[in-house]
């Protein structure tokens, strides 16, 4: 395709993006005493292509933004399109303006990993930053700089828990779990030599104690529980724990709304000795699925299995307090094959939204938006019982998310509000068949005030309408 | 008289300088004042209920004691000050080797912020999200074409995730054919996720000897290469920044005994729009598109590692994959032999839009020009450098050019000083240490995004230093001078491990 | 330094010093120069038995960490509580304050395949270590 660039010359092709033109190429070739750069890729033989590859561009800025903003506008986005309830490990939350402006700043985006401090200190510090937020929220000694997401996350906590225990070979952990999470640990444990057992729930959602007492035992490395599950229940922590501590095994909980964090009581509390999750609510925009945030945080003793980066506290050559990357030695730049895990990001600049927006929101101000979260989930269990057919799944308490039951087919349900401009909820079905008639409403400070009723008058005029045979199609 | 804690003008007491606490903005904590607030929370919209019948009161706890209570004027000042102890990649050269550190398009911010497409929910309906999943198909064609592979997987949040990724199907693939092989060979000179990826895998490591030349010793790998071997990683061109020109008779080798080439894609800048690694025989790469790709390093991620793969691993590949049926595009879970997810939902969105954004702006041709410049700019460097730096490995460099300390070590100075001394030359030093079978070494990077005046002027900075090593040893092995904090005690973070900030005993905020 | 001469070293760049039927083991003064400042130890449990060649413990410091191998066998008696607090002693006194388990010999024939203080000298020098 025939560049439009008016740069092209004789021999090629210069680019806004390439800071070379035809004098600088002419110099450099000289000086380097090769007469054209073909000479360099000499060593790639009849492996060169004859044409350039057949990729859409160059376009302008003009023209990416019409391409873009085309592809923008084939979407139905919650908040600018549709009303929006769905949750399940994504949670929509307000976003201060300032976050996106200070990660902009070339010296926050455009800086690589803080290997050599003494020109990173602001990314150092900033990590260090969340680093204390997350140990505060999660309650335990130890937090690190952040993993890829909650599921990847979970998995690397059971491989650290499976590190600390050394022989034991059962992981015990809750259905109640994410699924998702508990997918990407079986595609991990599929190579490792660990037995899996899954506990259902009971009939309050909660994770059922009597199956979880029994199936602990001396062989378990670790048990596993969501809170609040992803059932919207909040079953905390404490049950677990103890089942665990009384046979020497560890407790990790799992978090995949971060904000619960602020009002609940926390993982660390509840006995938990590994804290692990999703913090996309601190600030991430939803963006399909990523980049979000995982956190991991741990008790003092356990600090040297956790995987991903540390940054500590050190001081300088003059005594200045001085931040580095710490601990490293576990890592696979070092260890290589005994590393702890292949971890080589985190997730330095979704960990500095995260970190700017818990500092806006502060200590009381992330406790009110919780709680906000709270009456607003507390709203729509008390609505409920006002629309036939529909009813909350579980008695037990909410934060900002619950499993409604519906009488009628939960896709037909969703598909027709979905034509009244409502994502109503993400269907528990595909995951859950024993709940197919079940779909998961979360509800937010970034929902509108009429949302709620808004929801509340669909789903009755649902269910007003004359019920369908089974065999008819949505 | 304040006392003499020094400034970073590195010398003690100066009174030019006032030593003032809050010229050296602290943590957030410390500005952090009881009862402030940094935003303006919107109205519940709904009758509040009393917590208790909300939530039982065991459940619920206190006010995190420490968290920071601070305007958002305090978070601006800040978050902006902190920001300028860094050297970025905005402000200069960064040529560290491996890393790829080229210039990050804005363009590419802007068509990622854009509200239809961050704004959208992992989990809903397909018809909703036509936009997001042409996006993902428009990518995946892109990187098809220019890899030369049958399909990519844009799942992975990051390159060492794709490449375990990449070796989880290869284990599935040797699985599904019955066999059991056990070993994958990696040169000495490869990155350490390698053999950590291998490891995760379930696989045992055996190490491949590099020749004269710095790539693969083609007798040893014969010898090595047995049918108990699954793969081969490789890393083209490798860590020193060369060629593995037998790369068609290493394919034939590792075929020939029913192995797999995994190729690590970290270098891809050296010959992106050249050569495509499906036609050297490669059965899985992993790419960087924080690297080649010109995401953001944001200073350790996001990133996002999709993993390629020839025809006969496809079947392999993690779920979800975008596919295009009548009605249009739609994620398609049902993949029987997928070794399944890795990461929850889909995959670095965000990332991913970036990288397609970047893709089409530099169209095809201007990708080629991407790697011709890359090299270009590597051996410019190379050949000024060589009269003062030992070169351990004679073969022609392509993006990157590895050095080594050995001339400055017989005046005890190391790659390290040298590294440090760089920074107050205005540079973010090179990879230093790596790779492993260099002692010493120092790789060098400059991408294409580097002006000629530029590398003229980091050219004059290692020739200074090569002086100054001679000359006054002293003087680099204290450096650096100019920086915000100088050489830190590692071992002492390391001993005594301090990783959060602590509220003062017994100092609550008031209510 | 000198390397006492009433130990036996390993190629590993261990150290071990026989009384009866017990040994004291730790790394040699090559070994901690070779690592740099060493800032964690980890060592086996009181009651853990090894064959001659198992990995007993680790050795961090700054820039790497190295497994330290046994060279004989035997049951751990003892470990050097010292160094959770001070893992530097290892660097500073590598032959005295700086051991790191005590064991119980299962048998003395491994002790032959040991080096001298002498050749274990030798043995650093020559190039090969």
């Amino acid at each position: 395709m025939a560049t439009r660039d008016p740069f092209r010359d004789a021999a090629g092709v210069t680019h806004r993006l390439l800071s070379t033109g035809e004098l600088d190429r002419r110099e450099m070739l000289e000086a380097i005493g090769v007469d054209s750069v073909d000479r360099l890729f000499e060593s790639l033989g009849d492996l060169l292509l004859e044409r350039p590859p057949d990729v859409p561009g160059p376009l302008s800025d003009g023209e990416l933004r019409d391409y873009f903003g085309r592809l923008d506008r084939m979407n139905a986005v919650p908040g600018r399109d549709l009303v929006s309830f769905l949750g399940a490990g994504a949670y929509r939350h307000e976003t201060p303006s300032v976050i996106d402006h200070l990660l902009l700043r070339g010296e926050f985006l455009t800086v690589y990993t803080p290997y050599q401090p003494e020109i990173s200190q602001g990314t150092l510090q900033a990590i260090f930053e969340f680093q204390t937020l997350i140990s505060m929220l999660t309650g335990l000694d130890v937090a690190n700089a952040s993993l890829y997401e909650g599921a990847s996350g979970f998995t690397e906590a059971v491989l650290m828990a499976d590190r600390i225990q050394k022989k034991r070979k059962k992981v015990v952990m809750s259905r109640a779990i994410h699924p998702q999470y508990r997918e990407v640990l079986a595609s991990y444990a599929k190579n490792l030599d660990l037995e899996i057992v899954e506990i259902g729930w009971d009939e309050r959602g909660a994770t059922d104690r009597e199956a979880l007492a029994a199936a602990v035992d001396g062989e378990t490395i670790c048990v596993a529980v969501q809170s609040p599950n992803y059932f919207g229940v909040v079953e905390g922590w404490d049950t677990a724990s103890e089942i665990a501590h009384e046979h020497g095994a560890l407790s990790i909980g799992v978090v995949t709304e971060a904000l619960s964090m602020a009002l609940l009581k926390s993982p660390g509390d509840s006995g938990c000795d590994i804290a692990v999750g999703e913090a996309q609510s601190f600030g991430l925009s939803l963006a399909f699925g990523g980049p979000y945030l995982g956190f991991l945080a741990t008790r003092d003793k356990y600090k040297r299995a956790m995987p991903g980066r540390l940054v500590g506290e050190t001081v300088d050559a003059q005594g200045k307090r001085a931040w580095v990357l710490t601990l490293s030695t576990r890592e696979q730049h070092i260890r290589r094959e005994k590393a702890t895990s292949n971890i080589c990001t985190n997730q330095a600049l979704c960990a500095l939204a995260a970190t700017i927006y818990l500092s806006l929101y502060g200590k009381k101000g992330l406790r009110r938006l919780a709680e906000i979260n709270l009456q607003r989930a507390g709203a729509l269990r008390r609505k409920l019982p006002g629309v036939a057919g529909f009813t909350p799944a579980f008695d037990a308490p909410s934060f900002n998310e619950l499993a409604v039951r519906s009488e009628q087919p939960v896709a037909r349900v969703l598909g027709d509000l979905e034509k009244a401009g409502i994502l109503a909820g993400v269907p528990l079905g595909p995951d859950y068949p024993e709940l197919e008639d079940c779909f998961l409403v979360a509800v937010t400070e970034a929902n509108a005030a009429s949302d709620l009723d808004r929801l509340m008058e669909a789903l009755a005029d649902r269910s007003a309408a004359v019920p369908e045979d089974a065999s008819a199609t949505a | 008289m304040t006392e003499t804690t020094t400034t970073s003008a590195g010398q003690s007491g100066d009174r030019r300088v006032p030593d003032v606490a809050w010229r050296n903005e602290g943590l957030i904590f410390e500005r952090s004042r009881p009862g402030r607030v940094g935003v303006t929370l919107s109205d519940p919209g709904v009758p509040e209920q009393p917590l208790d019948d909300l939530l039982p009161a065991d459940l619920v706890r206190d006010e995190i004691d420490g968290m920071p209570e601070v305007s958002e004027v305090d978070v601006m000042r800040h978050y902006t000050r902190i920001s300028r102890k860094n050297y970025a990649l905005d402000l200069g050269l960064y040529p560290l080797g491996s890393c790829t550190m080229k210039y990050n398009p804005r363009i590419n911010e802007d068509m990622a912020r854009l509200p239809g497409l961050a704004g959208a929910h992992p989990s809903q309906p397909a018809s909703t999200v036509q936009g997001n999943l042409a996006l993902l198909w428009a990518l995946e064609r892109s990187l098809v074409e220019l890899t030369g592979l049958s399909r990519v997987s844009l799942h992975p949040a990051a390159g060492a995730h794709g490449e375990f990724a990449g070796i989880l199907m290869t284990r599935a693939a040797i699985d599904a054919r019955g066999e059991g092989r056990r070993y994958v060979l990696i040169p000495d000179s490869a990155h350490g996720t390698n053999p950590a990826s291998a490891h995760f895998a379930g696989f045992e490591v055996k190490e491949l000897l590099s020749n004269e030349r710095g790539t693969l010793d083609l007798e040893d790998l014969d010898r090595q290469m047995t049918d108990e071997v699954a793969a081969l990683m490789l890393t083209v061109p490798n860590t020193l920044g060369v060629f593995e020109n037998q790369i068609r008779e290493i394919a034939q080798i590792v075929h020939g005994k029913g192995g797999y080439i995994y190729c690590d894609g970290a270098n891809f800048n050296a010959f992106v729009g050249k050569a495509r690694p499906g036609d050297m025989g490669v059965d899985v790469l992993h790419m960087n598109l924080h690297k080649t790709f010109t995401t953001p390093h944001g200073g350790g991620g996001p990133g996002a590692g999709p993993v390629g793969v020839s025809e006969r691993l496809v079947p392999f590949l993690p779920t979800p994959l975008v596919e295009r049926n009548e009605t249009g595009f739609y994620l398609d879970h049902d993949r029987p032999q997928s070794i399944g997810r890795i990461r929850s939902f889909h995959g670095q969105f965000g990332v991913l839009v970036r990288a397609l954004s970047y893709i089409m702006a530099m169209g095809g041709e201007g990708l080629a020009r991407v790697a011709e410049y890359a090299v270009l700019n590597a051996n410019y460097l190379r050949k000024a450098l060589e009269p003062y730096y030992h070169l351990p490995y004679d073969a022609p460099s392509m993006h990157e050019v590895v050095f080594d300390d050995k001339t400055q070590h017989d005046f005890g100075v190391s790659t390290m000083d040298i590294a440090k001394r760089l920074m107050d030359y205005g540079f973010h030093p090179p990879t230093v240490y790596f790779p492993l079978i260099v002692s010493g070494a120092l790789m060098i990077e400059p991408t294409e995004t580097a002006a000629k005046e530029e590398l003229d002027c980091f050219i004059e900075a290692m020739v200074a230093i090569a002086r100054e090593a001679e000359e006054d040893p002293e003087l680099v092995k204290g450096a650096p001078y100019t920086t915000p904090v100088f050489r830190c005690d590692e071992a002492q973070a390391a001993r005594k491990p301090v990783l959060r900030w602590y509220p003062e005993e017994g100092a609550g905020g008031e209510d | 330094m000198a390397y006492p001469s009433n130990y036996l070293y390993s190629k590993d760049h261990e150290w071990v010093r026989v009384e009866d039927d017990t040994c004291v083991l730790g790394i040699t003064e090559y070994a901690q120069e070779e690592l740099g400042e060493i800032v964690f130890v980890d060592l086996p449990d009181v009651g853990d038995t090894f064959d001659k060649a198992d990995e007993v413990g680790t050795i961090e410091s700054v820039k790497a960490v190295a497994e330290v191998y046994t060279p004989v066998s035997g049951e751990v008696i003892e470990v050097n509580s010292a160094l959770e607090e001070e893992p530097e002693l290892v660097n500073d006194e590598p032959h005295g304050g700086g051991w790191l388990i005590k064991m119980r010999l299962s048998s003395k024939d491994d002790l032959g395949e040991l080096m001298s203080a002498e050749k274990y000298e030798e043995f650093i020098s020559s190039g090969d270590a």
